[in-house]
Parts: C-alpha cells; structure tokens; sequence
C-alpha cells in the first residue's frame, strides 16, 4: 500500500499554469479610477512595467502616486466599485487576469502572487493565533489538514528566523515585536512558494536596523526561491541594496525606470533629480535641506501637461501644454541605454547636464 | 489570564458593598415608621412594637442594620417582611417566572438580532438593510408599555392568538408574546450594533491580508470578520441578560406576570421596605455579575485583553 | 560653524509666502472635523425632517396656547360626562375616563417631556463630561476613585434605581425626575468622555503643545477637549430620546412625574384599563411619544454619520 504525502511531490499543474509564455508580470497600459462624492480621482494613468523571474522593481513615489493601486489592482483586491479600470491589461506568464474569472483569479491570489503589507501589526488579525494564519495558506489551498498545516507553520517561522518557533506558533500577532510581525507577514506570502511577492512598504513601520534585518531577508528568500519581487517604497536609502531596477512613479504615471546604479548616477527626470538632492548627505552639514517645492497634485484636476510641471524649476511653456511621453534615454551620442526611459521633455538636458 | 481575572474580581467587591449600602441608606431614609404603618389606622399596642422593633433591628444605629443586613444576604437570607414572611420565599415563588420570561427574551434578541444585522451588514444599502434599519429605529423609539399595550389588543383581544395576560398558559403560550415586547428594544439595538461592528471588521486591513492570501469570501467574512465583529455584540449581549432580569418591570405589569419586577413595582407603592431592599438588591446583584462575567468572557474572545 | 548658504534652487521669497499662506488656509479649512461634521450634517435631508420636527416640538413646549386654546389648568376643563369619548369636531383626540380634552393635555405634557429631556441630558453631559474629563487627564488615584464611585452609581440600573429613589423622595416634577435621572445616567458620559481624553492625551499634539510652553488647562481645552467631543456630541443627541422614553417609562409606573403634572407616560398608564374598549386615550400620547422619541433618536443617528470619521 503506497501512502501518498502531500507534502512532496506538488502537482506541476499549479493553479494559472496555462501556456507560459510571456515574462513573469506584464502590466501594459493599466488605467485606475474611482468614482468618489466629489468626482472621479484617476488614481493611474496608463502604467507599464514588466518582471521576471528572479528580478526585482522597485516602485518609488510619494503618497498619491498610484503604487499601491496599481499594486492591489495586480492582486485583484481592490473594491470594484468604487473602483474601475477602464483599460490596460495585467498578463502573468502572458495570461491577461483582468479578463479571468473571479474564482480563477482567487485561485492565484495567495498561490502564484502574494503581498505583503506595510502595517504587520492591523494587517494580521488579531484574535488569531499566528499558527492558525499561517496554516490557514496551506488548509484552503492545498487541503491539508491542521496538523499537517501546523507543522508546515512552525517549519515557516523557522525559515523567516522567527526564534522558538514550535513555542511561539499558538501566541497572537500582539505578543510579537514589530520586526518578528512582519516577518510573519513574510512567512504567510512565502508560504505556497509563489512566483511573484509585492510588498507594499514592507519596512516603513520599522526600526532602521530592523529594516536592514527584514531587507536582507527578503533578498535572501527571493534569491532561494527565484521569485519575482516588486518592491514598492517611498524610501530611496531602502532600494539601492536590493533593487535591480527602479520605476519612479508621478500623479499615476511612470515618468522614469532605469537600472538602480544608472538612476542614483544619472537620473534623467527633474523629480527623480529631486528626490535624490532632498536626502540629507553629511558633506550638507550646517546647510539648508533641499525639499522639492509644491505638493502631490490632487488626482481630481491633475495639472495640463506634463504632471510635475508646477513643482518643476526647469518648466517651460511646453510643459504646461504638451504632455511628455514615456521615451527612451540613450547616451548624448545616441547609444541605446537599455532599462532607460524618461518621461520630460527635457530629458537630454536633466541627464546630461 | 489568571491576573486580569483576579483584578477584576477584587474590583467587584467595594462596588457591591458601595451599591448595596447606599441602596440600603435610601431605602431606610424613608420617613414614617414602618411599624406603626403596620397597624395601619390603630394605635400600635407599644409593648408589641417595641418588640417588633427589637425584632427587626430598628432601633440600632445604621450600621449595624446593614452589618445585619449584609450578613443576612451572604447567607442567601434576604430577610423578612413585616409579616414575618421570608423574603426568599417570595424571590423563589416569583424568580422562574423572570426568569423563563428574560431567558425567552434574550434567545430571541439575540438570534433575531444577530440575523437581522448580518444580513444587513453584508447586502448593505439594498432593500433589506434600508427594512432593518427603519424597523430598529422604530423598534427602538416605541417604548415598551406601548408596544406592549397595542400588541396585546391585536394578538390577545383581536385575533386572539395568544393570552392577554398571565400564566396560565404557561409556557410557551403565556410568555411569547410578552417576552417579543421585552425583547424588542435589545433585538433592535443588537441588529445596529452587529451591522455596524461588521461593516467596520469588513473595512479593516486583516480582512484585506484575508482576501490577499486568496481565501473564499465565505471564508473571509465567516471566520476573519466574524471573529472581530462579534466581540462587542458579545459584551452587549451580557450587559443585557442582568438587565434583562430587572428590566421586566414594564413587561411584568403589561401582561400581569407574577414576576420579582411585578412583586418590586407593588412592594414600592405599598412601602414595603425589607422587600424593596432584598429584591433590589438582588437584582442589582444580578446586573453586577453578569457585568462581571462580561469582562470575562470578553477577555476570552479578545486575547489582547488577556495580557493587559 | 561654517556661514550658512543658502542654496536653494527655488524662486523669489515672495512666491514661497504665498504658498506658505495658501497651503495653511487649506489646513485650515479641511482641520476640524466639527466643522466638516457640522458641513455634512446641514445637507442631509433626514437632519432637515427631524430638525423641524423638533422645531415643532419645541414651539409645543414653550408656547403651548399656539396649538390650543383651552387650558387643561383652568377651571372645568374635564367634565365626567364626557368620559371616554371618542375624537369629534374640535376635540381631534376625544376625552380620557376623567373626561379632559386628550389634545390639550397632550399639548401641554409636551413641555414635561421636553423639558425633562433636554434638563437630564445637559446635566448627564456636564457632570460626566467634567469628572470624565478630570479622571483622564489627572489619572492615577484620582482616577481610580472616580472610577469605583462612577461603578456604584452605574450598578443601579436606570429603571430600578428610578424606582427605588422616586419612591423614597416623592417627587412628582420634573425637576425631581430630571434630577434623579441625571444622577442615575451620568456614568455613561463620563466613561466615554475619560475613555477619549485617555485615548487622546498621548498623542503626539498633545506632547507639541507642552513642549511648545503650553499650559495643562490651556492644552485640556484647547486641544484634547475639541477631539473628544465627536462620540460625546453623538451619545447626547442620543440621550435626549432616551431620557424623554425613560421618563415615560417612570411616570407609567407611577413613580415619574405625578398628578396634577402633565406627562404623556401617566395619560398612557391611565389609559390602560380602557385601552381595549377605547384605545384612542392611550393611542394618541403613546404617537406624540413615540414620534417625539424617534425624532430625537434618528438625529442622533444622522449626527453621528456626520461625525464619526470612520464612516466618511
């Protein structure tokens, strides 16, 4: 009598597997809006970005900028109305799920494609123990049973380094630190093995040694793991170790990506230029800090033209008319720099001086 | 858990002694003497007074009264009425009917409460949450003697489907309808409350993670929002069953059920006041328990409670 | 300590002013959330249906010979012949067993009913606003005490300690029964009154303002006060529906307001040995209550939707 343990040999059919063709994420043209009291906030405005297996993208860009949106529309969670997306389409492994059923696309979520949160502590509930969260993944997915599922727990909080697992699987999400918490979170994304995690600020409650720590994490477990990462982030300082490129987001729109070196080096868009001067530098002591002027626009009336244009001191009439498309950034002699786009008419003098 | 347990049982103890003292300086700071009340429009024979008096401690000074008082309570001896009847006695007579009527009443509260609010909850803004909020707004706002009243002529008299009044019937003939009235004012608030509680637990960011992680909606709402939301009903709930017991005043005199609030409403009109003190005492006992056994249980259900 | 540069690649002071100026006026505008509440509130059409109501009600209280020209005080108003007719002509409510004109009498126990409402709730709201506010901010023994005397007073149920008390003292008026149930009725405003300023008091604009050299009386008014009122302002609303049906409640078991005082709670509790023969002696007092009571409670529920953030 063959016993069959379902803990080795998982099925090769996966949940979505269909055809694979196409990189890991393509997200092409995708449009988000909301349907609010005091009219329709368009959240993003056409955003593409594409991620394989293994990489990393980060997501940069100040609250308003549409990067958790466009995040949780790639997971599906938004709530439809009031949300809507009017156009663009979200291709895993070349499959658009936009076009998917609800109970197909549920099926994904959690499996293939996990989050992971940027408050640990509202994001876990908390009048369940942490084992029970865990093993939930493993209960409803894959049909285990609850022991079963309970040692798969514990073995999870053992590999995101969680000390006296086996002790601490039954305690509830407020008896942990902050930085063990998101761990958790990192536990229950990791715990069916997906393809691609989206961490939404995963470390922007923590403690600056306890990022680290979490960072380094995070890294390592995609390196084990060759998942896809999308790393979504306002904090420059967190990217630059873990990031292979960078997509820095503006009023729903990506307005430059680049390779990470590439972007901190020579950044080809005035608001990336900003964001890199306002971090305070050492060699700046006894100086006044540089802040980019102005504030986010209000995604009721974006301004005409280039989004950025009444923050920018470089703005000419051009920019206040003409919107700048997303084009690619080559060398002052026309080398292609590949990874490279800019999204301002002025691209060539922003990177080239 | 042993530790909050602990601390709020020791806080249990100077409240009950605070309520039952004053309760006890109210009710004997009644003007008139009572023996004398007792003979009614006679003189009062002195040498049988004075040993009523003695009888019945009054002519110690207050604290001793209640020394005797409290004493007496301990010991389950609720004390006597001028009559020399225990009033234990009387609480034992009348207790079941209170109780078979606040029992009624709370499963139906709670039941129909609890289903009114889910339902409303989740098909928020369609017709059936629009019915179940103008009918708990009215519920609410019609108060107990009137819908008592009106009920009782439409089902007693009119189409006689229940009893009018009384017990005869027993149960559950004679105590539906009058546990529906008590219950009508509890089963509206509760329907609020576990809409309201439900709608917030439906918004919060676990119930995000819950979806993220690709769980079934009847997953998400039955085990994740229902957990968090049904806290505050809990704790509503039993608040209400102490209430429930000394709430039946109203309900008592409606339909005419031979209950401790019937007896309480009488003993007040008639000055009766060792029983006026045992059974509002009894009653406020009740409600500090159940107060008691609330925080508990919420300590229960809510583990971050447990380790404050 | 190098000179200081400025290097700043911006224009001209004037224009950062400007903003400076504009971006506070906006801050200001979008700041309270009273005021935003009090926005809301005005545009909600059930707010306008129940506020005239009360208008009305009102108007009932203080001016009570607008609505009626007879006096249910003078005189032979109640005529024993006239017992337990039913409504004709001139007396829209008909008669009650003693024979008074049930229209007058209910025009005139509004005042009672609102009178004791609005007496009750705004001394609840003080008298537990205050002491709540005293035992969050001041903490520690103090707070313990209030907290354990607030306990003793809150074991006695409403009903039940109104029944003990009012048998006690008579009474009879609306001053003895607002009175009574503003003691009985006012740990539920302080609890939620100290559980806000707690919740509050360890914000960080608390610590600014101290930091900033303001005083603590200053810092309590200023700024803890105005964020705690919102549960506050939605629980007396509330209240004064609740106070209004308790009452009515007292009175129908005799012990609330009494003879010769007017109280819809005694027509309703006269009325009942008729009702099933004669129902519109119980029917009428009992609408005016019920209508008063709801009004009061559906402001309490549009004032709150209005002002609890959580649902905006």
């Amino acid at each position: 009598m063959t016993i069959i343990d379902p803990t080795d040999a998982v099925p090769a059919q996966r949940p979505g597997d269909h055809d694979n063709t196409g990189p890991l994420l393509e997200v092409r043209d995708l449009h988000v809006e909301f349907q609010t009291r005091e009219g329709v906030v368009k959240a993003v405005n056409g955003v593409n970005y594409t991620v394989d297996s293994g990489e990393t993208l980060a997501v940069l860009g100040e609250s308003g900028s549409g990067k958790s949106v466009t995040a949780q529309a790639i997971m599906g969670i938004l709530d439809m109305p009031p949300a809507r997306i009017p156009q663009g389409e979200i291709r895993f492994y070349g499959q658009d799920m936009l076009t998917m059923g609800a109970e197909e696309r549920r099926k994904l979520r959690g499996a293939r494609i996990a989050m992971i949160f940027q408050d640990a502590l509202s994001s876990l509930n908390p009048v369940l123990s942490v084992g029970f969260q865990l093993g939930e993944m493993f209960r409803v997915h894959q049909g285990m049973s609850r022991k079963q599922a309970k040692a798969k727990s514990i073995e999870l909080m053992d590999r995101v380094k969680i000390p006296a697992a086996a002790a601490r699987v039954n305690d509830y999400p407020h008896q942990f630190s902050g930085g063990m918490r998101q761990r958790i979170m990192i536990a229950m994304a990791l715990a069916l093995e997906p393809d691609l995690i989206i961490a939404d600020e995963p470390t922007t409650a923590l403690d600056v040694t306890v990022q680290a720590q979490v960072m380094d994490l995070l890294a390592e477990l995609q390196r084990e793991y060759r998942m896809g990462l999308i790393l979504i982030t306002h904090d420059l300082g967190v990217v630059a170790d873990v990031a292979d490129k960078i997509a820095v987001m503006y009023a729903g729109r990506i307005v430059e990506t680049a390779p990470v070196h590439e972007l901190y080096k020579r950044p080809a868009h005035p608001y990336t230029r900003g964001l890199l001067d306002s971090i305070p530098r050492l060699d700046q002591k006894g100086q006044e800090l540089y802040a980019i002027q102005g504030l986010p626009p209000n995604l009721l009336k974006v301004p005409q033209g280039c989004a950025f244009n009444p923050r920018c001191d470089k703005a000419q009439d051009i920019c206040r008319t003409e919107f700048p498309p997303l084009v690619p950034v080559t060398e002052a002699d026309g080398t292609e720099l590949p990874g490279r786009a800019s999204a301002c008419h002025f691209w060539k003098e922003t990177i080239h001086g | 858990m042993g530790r909050y347990v602990a601390r709020r049982l020791l806080q249990v103890i100077p409240v009950v002694i605070g309520v039952t003292f004053i309760i006890f300086c109210l009710v004997f700071a009644l003007p008139g003497d009572p023996i004398q009340a007792l003979a009614g429009d006679k003189r009062a024979d002195p040498n049988i007074a004075a040993i009523l008096r003695a009888h019945y401690h009054l002519n110690e000074p207050l604290y001793q009264q209640y020394w005797h008082y409290i004493s007496g309570v301990v010991t389950g001896d609720l004390g006597e009425t001028y009559n020399g009847r225990a009033i234990s006695d009387i609480v034992s007579e009348r207790f079941p009917v209170t109780l078979k009527l606040g029992l009624t009443s709370f499963a139906l509260e709670a039941v129909i409460g609890i289903i009114a609010g889910i339902f409303s909850a989740l098909k928020k803004g369609k017709f059936i949450d629009n019915v179940v909020l103008v009918s708990t707004l009215v519920l609410i706002s019609i108060p107990v003697f009137v819908l008592g009243s009106v009920l009782q002529l439409e089902f007693g008299v009119n189409l006689k489907i229940t009893p009018v009044a009384g017990i005869e019937h027993g149960w559950p003939q004679s105590y539906i309808l009058p546990a529906v009235v008590l219950a009508s004012t509890s089963m509206a608030y509760i329907a609020r409350l576990v809409r309201t509680s439900m709608m917030e637990s439906v918004r919060a960011d676990y119930v995000r993670t819950a979806i993220a992680k690709g769980l079934p909606t009847r997953r998400v709402i039955g085990v994740h929002a229902m957990r968090n939301s049904l806290i505050p009903v809990v704790t509503f709930l039993g608040f209400d069953l102490g209430a429930l017991m000394g709430g039946a005043i109203i309900t008592e005199r409606v339909f005419n059920m031979p209950g401790i609030g019937g007896q309480l409403a009488q003993s007040v009109y008639l000055r009766e006041r060792p029983v006026v003190v045992g059974l509002v005492t009894l009653l406020v006992l009740i409600y500090l328990v159940a107060n008691l056994l609330v925080d508990l249980l919420y300590a229960v259900l809510d583990p971050r409670i447990r380790y404050e | 300590m190098s000179e200081k540069t400025i290097e700043r690649p911006t224009t001209d002071e004037a224009a950062i002013a400007k903003e400076i100026e504009a971006e506070e006026k906006a801050a200001a505008r979008q700041a309270s959330l009273l005021r935003d509440g009090w926005a809301d509130l005005r545009k909600r059409p059930l707010f306008i249906v129940t506020s005239l109501i009360i208008l009305i009600l009102l108007a009932l209280a203080i001016a009570p010979s607008l609505f009626t020209a007879r006096s249910p005080f003078s005189d032979g108003f109640c005529q024993l012949q006239n017992s337990m007719t039913g409504p004709s002509s001139g007396h829209l409510f008909g008669y009650d067993v003693q024979g008074c004109d049930i229209y007058t009498r209910t025009v005139y126990g509004a005042r009672n009913s609102v009178v004791v409402g609005v007496v009750t709730t705004t001394a609840t709201t003080l008298i537990g606003g205050l002491v709540g506010m005293l035992a969050g901010l001041i903490g520690g023994w103090a707070d313990a005490l209030l907290s354990r005397i607030t306990e003793v007073f809150a074991g006695l149920p409403l009903i039940i300690g109104g029944l003990l008390i009012m048998s006690i003292w008579g009474g009879g008026d609306v001053w003895s029964v607002s009175f009574i149930m503003a003691i009985l009725g006012w740990p539920q405003v302080y609890r939620i009154m100290r559980g806000e300023v707690i919740a509050n008091k360890y914000n960080d604009y608390v610590t600014a303002a101290r930091a900033l050299g303001a005083g603590s009386w200053r810092i309590a008014f200023r700024h803890i006060l105005p964020n705690t009122l919102a549960p506050v302002i939605v629980i007396t609303t509330m209240n004064l529906g609740v106070y209004i049906s308790a009452e009515a409640a007292l009175s129908y078991l005799g012990i609330g307001i009494q003879y010769p005082n007017i109280s819809w709670g005694v027509m309703i509790s006269d009325a009942q040995d008729r009702f099933l023969t004669s129902p519109h002696a119980l029917m009428f007092p009992a609408g005016a209550l019920s209508i008063t009571v709801l009004a009061f409670i559906m402001l309490g529920d549009v004032v709150r939707d209005a002002f609890d953030p959580k649902m905006r």
